[in-house]
């Protein structure tokens, strides 16, 4: 029987994946946010006027059209702050998933394909993260080396590995046995060749669905972290930190913690939604165990 | 059995040798106690002499083994702020904590079982739709920013509830329900996959030929095999549970060992800091211990696979 010319894979459809194409939808505006700030913001994000603290958002009675979403408690556009903080919240959410996730994949490579010693202490090691209180860690170490978005990003990257690490690892004990690993085995392939050539491109579908899961809790940890004042430090703008400042007005402007919690939630649910969407495309197998 | 809870206690007492040390070793790493307990304008001498007589110019494994001996036996040093054992300021503070994840858990049960039964009952249907959609965004909801926003509608517009603070039941009604939604769409997700496993089993067909009520079928037949799974995914949520607990007590001011590990951490506290992670991090590995043997008694499957 000719083998047939694999097909090429083809974006989906909008019907049965709409909410996977608003989720990225709603990534790409985010990204675009973080990418133009300085051309979508329509005010400086620093620029102070206390004169017109506290306004409110333009749809209110007392609101203008000059601030739309309103200014905070040092007069500085809130509008202008959000987009600027989808900057903090994506930088640091990718580079943290850049780090975790290849140190991770690099010790679910090592655990899963060469077994042994190493396997047995880093399989006790990511099991150890499951009992690990690991936000009280987090907080304490960035509390000791100082808060920014270098020793924010170090530590998310150092404490988010253990899960790939372990889905990976899984992952390659089932494909090291199959047979185009054993023949290339057989042919003598080094295992250099083994790993990039045909396990690696195997993992990639188990890795984009990773990577769209902690993304997602990355932006929510770190907009955690600035709510405690310990991601960037002030007065850059971050959702969470513009969170903290707006708690102390909660009796009077309550318009203040809406906005940029809102702006995390629909960032999120965008990165998960894209992710369901990524996870149901590129893996129908997970589809059906989710369901 | 004895083997078995034999092994899971080595792995317990192994987990909590390790967590001590990652502790000990990032503290270790990240700062110099001896210049948090001096003013800044001690002079070099003065912090050299405190770092000799703390013992912290001893080799990294020397200091370590003292401070294992020591936590063993319960004993992590005075607080750096208040004059008094860190060990009791950090179990002073356990029950309020316990309190809320009790409740938390509880609501979270009661949000996510019926949820998930019913959406498995009648699956693709708008209730399981509309419930895959209230866990969707469920998720994507930061726990600290629904708590405020549950501050501004319960507490400040409607006044129906304490801002924060812990004092009766009513001001724990807000922290509660704000971790009963975290944690509830991950069981809710977990309870219908297991529901619908289940409901298409033969038994099942057969229970129902002989007439019994869809309430009976659903909670004696159907349930009963899904709370296995669910009891070793509680376990198993417990440290996300108590991560959950951190987030909610700074939010809420709610007097627990989150809330005062915040403190300490920004007081650099080193005892107590080291104290409150190390009972967590146990806690949570008894929690799992626990929890595996209930598995193992309710399942023999588990027992002597």
């Amino acid at each position: 029987m000719a083998e047939r010319e694999p097909s090429r894979p083809r974006l989906p459809a909008w019907r049965g994946y709409w909410s996977g194409w608003l989720g990225a939808g709603i990534v790409a505006l985010a990204a675009l946010c973080a990418l133009l700030a300085p051309r979508l913001a329509p005010h400086d994000p620093y620029a102070q006027d206390l004169a017109a603290r506290l306004a409110p958002p333009a749809w209110s009675p007392h609101g203008s059209v000059e601030h739309l979403l309103g200014t905070d408690h040092v007069g500085r556009d809130y509008l202008s702050r959000i987009i600027y903080g989808a900057r903090v919240s994506l930088a640091t959410s990718a580079l943290a998933v850049l780090v975790s996730g290849t140190i991770g994949i690099a010790a679910g490579l090592a655990m899963g394909y060469r077994g042994g010693l190493a396997d047995r202490v880093l399989t006790f090691l990511t099991n150890l993260t499951l009992t690990f209180p690991f936000m009280l860690l987090t907080i304490t170490v960035i509390a000791l080396m100082g808060s920014g978005f270098v020793n924010m990003v170090v530590v998310l990257g150092v404490t988010g590995w253990p899960i790939y690490a372990r889905i990976v690892r899984a992952e390659v004990l089932t494909l090291r046995e199959r047979e185009f690993v054993l023949a290339e085995i057989g042919l003598g392939g080094s295992t250099a060749r083994i790993l990039a050539a045909h396990i690696l491109p195997n993992l990639a579908n188990l890795v984009i669905v990773l990577v769209s899961v902690e993304a997602a809790r990355m932006i929510v940890v770190e907009s955690f972290l600035s709510y405690l004042g310990l991601g960037v430090p002030p007065p850059a703008p971050s959702w969470g930190s513009m969170l903290s400042e707006a708690q102390l007005y909660v009796f009077t402007k309550g318009w203040m913690a809406t906005l940029p919690g809102l702006a995390i939630v629909v960032t999120v649910l965008g990165v998960n939604l894209a992710g369901d969407a990524l996870r149901d495309f590129l893996d129908p197998q997970m589809k059906t165990l989710a369901a | 059995m004895r083997t078995y809870v034999f092994a899971r206690l080595v792995d317990t007492a192994l987990t909590c040798l390790a967590i001590s040390f990652v502790v000990f070793a990032f503290l270790h790493l990240a700062g110099d106690p001896a210049k948090v307990l001096l003013p800044p304008e001690a002079s070099n001498q003065a912090v050299a002499e405190l770092r000799s007589s703390l013992g912290l110019d001893d080799p990294f494994l020397r200091q370590y083994g003292r401070f294992l001996g020591r936590a063993i036996l319960g004993d992590f040093g005075d607080s750096f702020i208040i004059r008094d054992k860190a060990l009791g300021i950090v179990l002073e503070r356990a029950p309020a904590t316990i309190e809320l994840a009790v409740a938390g858990l509880l609501l979270g049960l009661v949000l996510s079982v019926p949820m998930g039964i019913l959406s498995a009952y009648r699956p693709r249907t708008w209730l399981d739709h509309a419930a895959s959609g209230i866990s969707v965004v469920g998720q994507a909801v930061p726990t600290f920013w629904l708590g405020i926003m549950l501050i501004l509608v319960f507490a400040v517009s409607y006044r129906l509830v304490p801002v924060s603070g812990r004092a009766g039941w009513r001001s724990l009604v807000l922290p509660a329900v704000c971790l009963g939604v975290y944690i509830a769409p991950v069981m809710m997700r977990l309870v219908r996959s297991g529901m619908l496993g289940v409901l298409t089993q033969d038994y099942i067909r057969a229970a129902r030929a002989k007439g019994i009520s869809a309430a009976s079928l659903l909670w004696k037949h159907a349930f009963k095999n899904v709370s296995i799974p669910l009891v070793t995914m509680i376990g198993l949520q417990f440290g996300r549970l108590l991560a959950g607990t951190v987030v909610i007590e700074t939010v809420f001011a709610w007097p627990g060992v989150g809330f005062l590990t915040v403190k300490a951490v920004r007081t650099l506290d080193y005892p107590v800091v080291q104290a409150a992670v190390v009972v967590v991090g146990a806690a949570i590995a008894l929690v799992n211990l626990a929890t595996d043997v209930i598995v193992a008694l309710l399942d023999p499957r588990v027992r002597y696979g």
